[in-house]
C-alpha cells in the first residue's frame, strides 16, 4: 500500500496538451475514480502513473518516492486494461502466476498464491483454460486476480467493466468494491460512467480537456459541483442550468417539484413550468418543459424528476407552478462557469 | 433444379481440383520416373514416356550420390541456408518489432521502403555486389552467398514480421511490462511466443529462397566443391550438350522432398503468416 501524489503533471503530444497541470493526492488505501468524457486525458494520466507514458512536466510520487524515471516494473503497481490484456498463449494459471514468476518466487509459494487469488474471485475451476475459452466476466476476473496476486502498492484500473453487459457490470461493481475494501490497496479507477464513479469511489476527480475540474466525495461532487462542466456532467439527467442576470442558476431535476410538495416556510423559489413532454420510467417520471423568468422574455428548457409514488398528475401542454428550495439552488459565474458563493 | 445446380457446381469444383492436382504433381511424377528409369527406357522413342517400360533401376541415384559432388552441394546449401536464416532472424525480428511499435506512420513508410528494396532484381545488383565481394576477398567461397543472401531475405522478412507484430495488441506487451518484465523481457516472453507462426514462416521462406537462388550463386562461385544445389546440379550434370537426365532428375527430386514436407505440415501457419496484419 502506498499513497500517490500527482504534482503539476502535464503531458503533451506535439502541440496538443492532453493532461494540463494536474494535482491529485490519493491517500493510502483510498479508492479514487478519474471521471470524464472520452478524450479528456484520464487514461493518459493513468498510463503516466503506471510508467507507460513519459511525463512532459511535473512529478508523480508513489510511496514517498518520485517515480518519473522509474520503469513500470520497478513501481510495483498492478493494472487492469480495458481489454484485460490476458496472455492468449497461457492458461489462466500461467496468466496469474506470470507476475510472481517474474519476481522469481519459488514454485510452491506461487501455487499457493495463485490458488488464493483464484479462490478470491471464484475462478478456481478455470485455471487450466485458455483465455479464449472464457466469457467476458470470467476474463475480467482473471485479469483482476492477476493484478492482485502479488499485493501491489497501487492498483490501476482502466474502464475494466466497460466490456461487460449492464447486469454483469452491476454485480462486478459490487464485487470490486467489496474486494477493494477487504484488501485496502490504494486504487485509481478510470471511467467515463458517472454511475460507476458515484458507486465505487471514496473520491472522484472529474476531468475535462486535460484538466481536473473538481476532486471530492461522490456526494460533494454531485451536490456541490465546482463549475458548470461538473454540474452538467454528473447526474442523469444533469443539473438544470439557467442563465439569470449575471449568474447561471443550477438545480437538480429531483429538487424541482410541484409547489405543494414543499413547505413554503423553508424558503423556496417558484417558477411557472410549461410542460412539453412527460416520460414515465417506472420508479421515476421525467417532466420536460420550459420556465420563464419575469426579468427576461426568453424561455428556458428544464427537466424535473418526480418519484412515481408521489402520484402527481401532470399533463403535457399545461402550465404548473413548480418550486425549488433555496438551499438546493447553486450559482455559477456566467463568464468563468465557476461556482459562486450562495446569495 | 437446385439439386442439379449443386451437382454441376460440385463436379466443376472436383474437375478443377483434379486438373490442378495433375498440373502441380506432374513435375514430381516426371522427376520420379526419370530418376528410376533405365537409360534405354528413357531414350527409346518407341516407349511410353509416362510409364516404366523396363524394370526400374537405382543406377542414376547411386551415380548422383557417389560419383558426383551432390552430397557436397547439399551440405553447402544446407549450411548457407542455416546461416542465412540465423542472420535474417537476428536482424529482421528486432527491426520488424521496432518498426511496428515505435515509429507510427514513419515506421510504416520505412517498412514499405525496406520491402521495396527486395524488389530490385538480382540481375541488376550482382555487378556492384561483385565489387563488394572481391573487396572482402570472398570470391569463390560460401561466405559470398552468406553475405549476399541476407540482402534480399532481411527486407522481405522484416516486412512480413511487421504485420505479425502489429497484430499483437500493444496492451498485452504493456501488461507484461507492468507484470515485471523489461521491454526486452516482454518481447521474449510474450511477443515471440505469440508470433511463432510468423517466425516459422520466416525460417521456411528464407530457407527455400536461399535454396533456389541461382544468379548470385552462379556469378560468385565457379569452384565445384563450393557450389550449391541450384547451380551444381545444372552445371555439373550437363556436360556440353549431353544431359544426364537420370541423375539430373534425381538431383532435382531429392531437395524438393523436404521442402514439400515442410510446406505440407506448416501450410496453415504459412498462409496465416502471409495474411496476418492484412486481415483483422
Amino acid at each position: 500500500m502506498a499513497q500517490v501524489e500527482i504534482r503539476n503533471v502535464s503531458k503533451s503530444f506535439g502541440d496538443v496538451k492532453v493532461v494540463d497541470n494536474v494535482n491529485i493526492f490519493i491517500k493510502e488505501g483510498e479508492f479514487l475514480v478519474l471521471l470524464g468524457p472520452s478524450g479528456c486525458g484520464k487514461t493518459t494520466l493513468l498510463r503516466m502513473i503506471a510508467g507507460l507514458e513519459d511525463i512532459t512536466s511535473g512529478e508523480i510520487w508513489i510511496g514517498g518516492k518520485v517515480v518519473n524515471n522509474t520503469s513500470p516494473k520497478e513501481r510495483n503497481i498492478a493494472m487492469v486494461f480495458q481489454s484485460y490484456a490476458l496472455y492468449p498463449h497461457m492458461s489462466v494459471f500461467e496468466n496469474i502466476q506470470f507476475p510472481l514468476k517474474n519476481q522469481r518466487m519459488n514454485k510452491e509459494k506461487i501455487r499457493e498464491k495463485v490458488e488464493w487469488a483464484a479462490g478470491m474471485f471464484g475462478i478456481e475451476k478455470l485455471l487450466n483454460r485458455k483465455p479464449r475459452q472464457l466469457s467476458g466476466g470470467e476474463r475480467q476476473r482473471v485479469a483482476i486476480a492477476r493484478a492482485m496476486v502479488r499485493s501491489p502498492n497501487v492498483f490501476l484500473l482502466d474502464e475494466p467493466l466497460s466490456n461487460l453487459d449492464a447486469k454483469l457490470r452491476a454485480s462486478a461493481r459490487e464485487e470490486l468494491q467489496q474486494f477493494q475494501e477487504k484488501v485496502g490497496i490504494t486504487t485509481i479507477y478510470v471511467t467515463h460512467d458517472q454511475i460507476e464513479a458515484m458507486g465505487l469511489g471514496d473520491h472522484i476527480a472529474v476531468m475535462s480537456k486535460g484538466k481536473v475540474h473538481q476532486i471530492g466525495t461522490p456526494k460533494e461532487v454531485y451536490n456541490n459541483p465546482a463549475d458548470t462542466f461538473v454540474a452538467s456532467f454528473m447526474g442523469s439527467p444533469p443539473m438544470n442550468l439557467i442563465e439569470k442576470d449575471d449568474s447561471i442558476l443550477g438545480f437538480r431535476p429531483e429538487n424541482f417539484v410541484p409547489i405543494d410538495m414543499l413547505n413554503a416556510d423553508e424558503g423556496i423559489e417558484t417558477l411557472e413550468f410549461f410542460v412539453t413532454w412527460f416520460e414515465d420510467l417506472g420508479s421515476d417520471s421525467l417532466v420536460y418543459g420550459n420556465v420563464k423568468f419575469q426579468s427576461s422574455s426568453s424561455q428556458k428548457h428544464v427537466v424535473s424528476r418526480l418519484q412515481s409514488r408521489a402520484n402527481i398528475k401532470i399533463e403535457k401542454g399545461k402550465t404548473y407552478t413548480f418550486a425549488i428550495k433555496r438551499q438546493d439552488l447553486r450559482f455559477f459565474d456566467v463568464k468563468t462557469g465557476y461556482k459562486k458563493n450562495a446569495h | 433444379m437446385g439439386k442439379l445446380k449443386k451437382i454441376y457446381s460440385k463436379s466443376f469444383l472436383g474437375l478443377s481440383a483434379f486438373f490442378f492436382i495433375l498440373f502441380s504433381t506432374f513435375p514430381f511424377y516426371w522427376m520420379l520416373i526419370a530418376t528410376f528409369k533405365r537409360d534405354h527406357d528413357l531414350f527409346s522413342p518407341n516407349n511410353n514416356p509416362f510409364l516404366f517400360n523396363e524394370p526400374a533401376t537405382i543406377k542414376h541415384l547411386s551415380e548422383l550420390l557417389f560419383n558426383t559432388l551432390f552430397l557436397k552441394y547439399m551440405f553447402n546449401t544446407f549450411w548457407v541456408g542455416t546461416v542465412v536464416v540465423v542472420i535474417t532472424l537476428i536482424i529482421a525480428v528486432p527491426a520488424a518489432y521496432c518498426l511496428s511499435r515505435w515509429s507510427g506512420k514513419t515506421g510504416e513508410n520505412l517498412g514499405i521502403g525496406i520491402f521495396l528494396t527486395y524488389l530490385v532484381p538480382p540481375t541488376l545488383l550482382f555487378i556492384p555486389l561483385s565489387r563488394i565481394i572481391s573487396f572482402f576477398g570472398l570470391h569463390e567461397s560460401l561466405g559470398a552467398l552468406i553475405l549476399i543472401y541476407p540482402t534480399f531475405t532481411i527486407p522481405f522478412c522484416t516486412w512480413l514480421l511487421m504485420g505479425f507484430f502489429k497484430s499483437i495488441p500493444k496492451d498485452i506487451e504493456e501488461q507484461a511490462m507492468i507484470d515485471g518484465c523489461s521491454r526486452l523481457g516482454a518481447m521474449i516472453k510474450i511477443i515471440f511466443p505469440l508470433s511463432i507462426s510468423g517466425i516459422l514462416t520466416v525460417i521456411v521462406f528464407t530457407f527455400t529462397l536461399t535454396m533456389h537462388e541461382f544468379i548470385y550463386a552462379l556469378s560468385f562461385i565457379s569452384v565445384s566443391a563450393h557450389k550449391t544445389i541450384s547451380v551444381g546440379v545444372p552445371t555439373e550434370l550437363v556436360r556440353g550438350d549431353v544431359f544426364r537426365w537420370g541423375p539430373l532428375m534425381a538431383g532435382a527430386l531429392i531437395p524438393s522432398i523436404p521442402v514439400a514436407i515442410l510446406y505440407t505440415f506448416f501450410l496453415d501457419r504459412f498462409i496465416s503468416g502471409f495474411t496476418m496484419g492484412a486481415v483483422k
